[in-house]
């Protein structure tokens, strides 16, 4: 067991473990602040997989944008200051049977396929420079569908979220 | 590379996160509860993109789809938080199941 597996076994632990606050915890708060250390693990695996780009953009949008957006929500649609912020489940059985067999399925999956799997020394030490070359060529169209897709999510966002006026 | 971890351990992970995620959107009441569930499938989704791509020769097109997946995200996130602030505004309530009429 070398440092490399003992730094994938640490960040898929804060991952999963973090995660599973995230999903089980009763207090919305907490589940909101184990979000970041989840995004954070993830955004270590990322690195893990040398993906430096991604994990850092990992940590500029969900950290530093999704992350703040859901905690805005929280603290807008509970009352923080005088009830308890907990929150209730609902249909717990069936859930839990849908994903204990979805779980199944994935996991006897991705464990019994021999994925083929190419020799990995040969990893590009940066990304960035490959990444940004890519979305000016051969994925030219998707961005800009996506920039659209940002713009039109963006000013929708606020026309939705704004306080009706009344008409003149 | 001598590693023993191998692209098994790295999509295990992620269906284990996806499996959290989907219990995360099936059980709970919050709306914002949800979200977060939403969240996690996609970045479990994003693992498996990343995976496969460093695992699958030097070609970043993984890496690639794994930006506009995140884009999606944030675009997602927006949308879905300005729904459903403008739910609590009406209803004073963010509770999945009690919101179940479209109009007043």
């Amino acid at each position: 067991m070398d440092l490399f597996d003992i730094i994938f076994w640490f960040f898929a632990s804060v991952t999963l473990a973090s995660a599973a606050v995230v999903v089980f915890s009763r207090n919305i708060i907490y589940s909101a602040f184990s979000l970041l250390f989840t995004f954070f693990g993830v955004a270590g695996i990322y690195v893990l997989l040398s993906a430096d780009f991604i994990a850092v953009t990992q940590l500029l949008v969900y950290v530093g944008g999704i992350l703040v957006l859901l905690v805005f929500g929280v603290m807008l649609t509970n009352k923080v200051v005088d009830v308890e912020m907990k929150t209730g489940t609902l249909q717990v059985l069936p859930a839990s049977v849908v994903v204990a067999l979805a779980a199944g399925t994935l996991c006897g999956i991705f464990y019994v396929t021999e994925w083929r799997v190419r020799p990995t020394e040969n990893a590009l030490p940066t990304t960035a420079g490959k990444l940004g070359e890519m979305m000016m060529t051969s994925y030219l169209l998707p961005f800009e569908v996506a920039s659209v897709v940002l713009l039109v999510a963006l000013v929708g966002a606020a026309m939705i979220s704004r306080k009706e006026r009344k008409q003149a | 590379m001598t590693s023993h971890i191998t692209l098994t351990h790295y999509v295990l992970l992620s269906a284990a996160l996806f499996s959290l995620g989907l219990y995360a959107v099936l059980t709970r009441r919050n709306a914002i509860l949800v979200l977060m569930g939403i969240e996690l499938i996609l970045n479990s989704a994003n693992i498996n993109f990343i995976a496969f791509s460093r695992f699958g020769g030097t070609n970043l097109d993984g890496q690639a789809v794994a930006v506009f997946v995140i884009i999606l995200a944030a675009a997602e996130a927006a949308v879905a938080l300005a729904i459903v602030l403008n739910i609590y505004q009406r209803f004073r309530t963010v509770n999945v199941d009690d919101i179940n009429h479209l109009k007043e």
